[in-house]
């Protein structure tokens, strides 16, 4: 992808392999898992990125990877300028100023043992700042900020729901005007109605202070209501990126029209007269990827070069990166997998 | 639902006043308030609601699950003409598998894992009929065929870690309808399951639906799952039915303001992205400290439309708002239609 000047996050290559060790006495290295394979990425200020992929997409992985939570195997990791791939975890203390993470999970997130007040005083201690007016006002305002009751400062965790204790979440990564927040589907615990007030607030914190998102999710229809490009992942790579509104009306990648079309919109007339690709089977081990292209076991369209070269990730319109050989900007109408794709009308063909 | 005019043949399940509280050391968890619903046969009843609604309890108490130790229980459960409420537990046993079934959100936890999946089915044929090994074997297998596992042959002595998400849900299917149960209850099937697989398995229950004529009550938090297979919706909050429509009516002139909040939060992919989200202000209720009133009364915007503080000291009933529409709300229903339509147009209005 190109990146321009000023990007608040550049990632290049990035690769995160995990080992797989056999059993028995002595464990010995048999394979690797390629949880992220050769992805990049970029992040401008005040933009948010969305990464959207089933699970075992290597999404969250990328997400650890950026704030070093999981080890890169290669491939740099710039953060505001800097590169920070391969600095030592006592170096990374000054960098974890700039950048935040929302974890999934807002129940394992919050250490149960401590109070609210302290939980989100922590950014200011670890880094030892020290805000105009002191911690504790500090920490009251980043309550009222996010909709909390400043006066729950000294109550635990266990005492919110689920909605709240994200709130609890965000209060902390927001207190050092982070320039970059990892979001990890930040709302995909969470009860719709509550979805909803979670996305405004993301989005009213962004206006208001700048911060850059990097929105990992599986549910592209929240993806949709935040990002301003979104970036698709299968098996470790990226399939497809591009303008949210190019990727949601107009993508060209398979796996992209089959994730979309796979989601339920909720109107009943309008879902009976959808048409939509099935596709079949599941994700295939990350352990043993299919070779050329990772989608192809499982695409409505592959053919015998799909198997033989991995198709690049080419910018084929401005902004709009797709990898694959066989690029169709209207998928066939079918509900079910032919057993060959031929006679596709509207297949571009690449390179 | 039952309306005068369809309603030829007697429901096959109808739930009457049915009300499960747990006593716990905090007090009454009033998990569900005099639910009363029923489902004709052949057709798909999705019960919506978020976590805490009652939706799940109320699937176990049809399914004989809830434990009457633990556990106030009042109210009918009529399936095919028997009452399950009342029933030993050695007849809810017989019925339980053979006709009603129930599939799980989990299927990891659902399925044993020390045992190979085919095993785990012919135990549900042996648990009701007197078959043969090798009968149950063959039945076994040709289920698993027709739920979509590829090479059954080899899959049916795998065990559960072996299968994906997808292929584990599959086969709690295949488990659940081996004996042809006339219902089935599906709670969230699909939430463990990537979107892809989730269209995968929506489709396959509808197609063994109509296959071996099975009613279908789906559970679930997903406006979008529901527009896409219920024929009937009810909406749950705070242990209460709130409304039940046709689904058409429900998503086009809904009426209750806690179905109008869902309408309005959640995201859609046919709109425009420029539109905030609005969210229903606050949170669900305690179940230990239910609102007096309306269950809904504390979140909902309109309550200064009823005169008299009415929300928040009575309790509305489940009233027809049409033949087939049942809405639980003291506004009166012309003016919870204007309020719904006004917003149902703005909805509309920001579509791309």
């Amino acid at each position: 992808m190109t990146a321009e000047r000023g990007d608040i996050l550049k990632v290049t290559d990035l690769r995160t392999y995990f080992p797989v060790r056999s059993s028995g006495l002595i464990p010995r290295v048999i394979g690797q898992v390629k949880a992220v394979d050769g992805v990049s990425l970029h992040i401008g200020p005040g933009e948010t990125l969305g990464l959207v992929g089933e699970s075992g997409s290597g999404k969250t992985t990328v997400a650890r990877s950026i704030l070093l939570l999981a080890h890169p195997t290669s491939g740099t990791i710039e953060l505001d300028g800097q590169d920070i791939t391969r600095l030592a975890p006592s170096a990374l203390v000054p960098v974890r100023r700039k950048a935040q993470m929302i974890f999934q999970d807002p129940y394992n997130a919050l250490n149960p043992r401590h109070t609210v007040g302290t939980i989100i005083s922590a950014p200011f201690k670890i880094q030892n700042v020290v805000p105009p007016g002191g911690v504790k006002a500090a920490v009251a305002e980043l309550m009222e900020r996010v909709g909390l009751n400043p006066e729950h400062y000294n109550r635990y965790p266990n005492e919110f729901s689920g909605g709240q204790r994200q709130r609890i979440g965000i209060a902390r990564a927001i207190a050092l005007r982070p320039k970059l927040i990892v979001c990890d589907e930040p709302v995909s615990a969470l009860d719709v109605s509550i979805q909803a007030q979670i996305v405004n607030l993301l989005r009213d914190l962004q206006q208001e202070f700048g911060i850059s998102y990097l929105f990992v999710a599986h549910d592209l229809a929240v993806v949709r209501q935040i990002s301003h490009r979104v970036a698709v992942m299968y098996l470790g790579k990226i399939m497809e990126s591009a303008p949210r509104k190019t990727i949601y009306t107009a993508p060209l990648h398979p796996y992209t029209h089959s994730l979309l079309s796979a989601v339920p919109i909720p109107d009943p007339s309008l879902q009976k007269r959808r048409s939509r690709i099935m596709l079949e089977g599941d994700l295939p081990s990350p352990i043993n990827p299919p070779s050329g292209c990772v989608f192809r076991t499982r695409c409505y369209q592959a053919q015998e070069r799909c198997s033989r070269e991995v198709p690049p990730l080419s910018e084929l319109e401005d902004g709009h990166f797709v990898a694959c050989h066989f690029p169709v900007a209207r998928p066939p109408v079918q509900t079910t997998v032919p057993a060959a794709a031929d006679g596709l009308t509207g297949a571009l063909r690449v390179g | 639902m039952t309306s005068p005019a369809r309603a030829v043949e007697p429901p096959l399940l109808s739930v009457k006043n049915l009300s499960v509280a747990f006593p716990t050391e905090d007090g009454l968890v009033q998990a569900v308030d005099d639910v009363s619903f029923s489902v004709e046969k052949g057709k798909t009843l999705a019960i919506v609601g978020e976590s805490g609604s009652g939706k799940s309890v109320t699937a176990q108490a049809i399914m004989g699950l809830i434990d009457r130790k633990a556990a106030r229980m009042t109210g009918e459960i009529w399936l095919d003409g028997q009452e399950l409420i009342g029933l030993p537990a050695d007849e809810m046993q017989a019925l339980r598998g053979s006709q009603v079934a129930m599939i799980f959100q989990d299927p990891m936890s659902s399925l044993h894992p020390f045992y190979r999946v085919g095993a785990q089915i012919t135990e549900a044929i042996f648990a009701h009929r007197s078959v043969g090994a090798k009968a149950a074997r063959a039945e076994a297998l040709e289920m698993l065929q027709r739920v979509g596992i590829p090479a059954a042959e080899r899959r049916i002595d795998d065990y559960p870690h072996q299968l994906s998400g997808g292929m584990r849900q599959r086969v709690m299917i295949a488990m659940a309808l081996i004996n042809k149960p006339a219902l089935l209850i599906a709670d969230e099937p699909t939430t463990a399951l990537d979107v892809t697989v989730q269209a995968q398995i929506l489709g396959l229950i509808g197609s063994l639906q109509s296959e071996f004529q099975i009613t279908v009550i789906m559970i679930t938090h997903d406006l979008g799952i529901v527009a896409d297979v219920a024929d009937d919706v009810a909406v749950m909050y705070g242990g209460r039915i709130v409304e039940v429509a046709p689904t058409s009516v429900l998503y086009h002139q809904p009426e209750m303001p806690y179905t109008l909040g869902l309408l309005s939060s959640v995201p859609r992919m046919d709109r425009d992205v420029s539109m905030r989200l609005e969210p229903i202000p606050g949170n669900p209720p305690s179940p230990i400290r239910l609102p007096p009133g309306c269950v809904f009364a504390p979140r909902c915007k309109y309550v200064d439309r009823v005169p008299g503080g009415a929300c928040a000291s009575a309790r509305p009933e489940l009233l027809h708002a049409a033949p087939d529409h049942l809405v639980r709300c003291h506004l009166p229903s012309e003016e919870r239609q204007q309020i719904a339509q006004d917003l149902l147009r703005v909805l509309a209005g920001g579509a791309a």
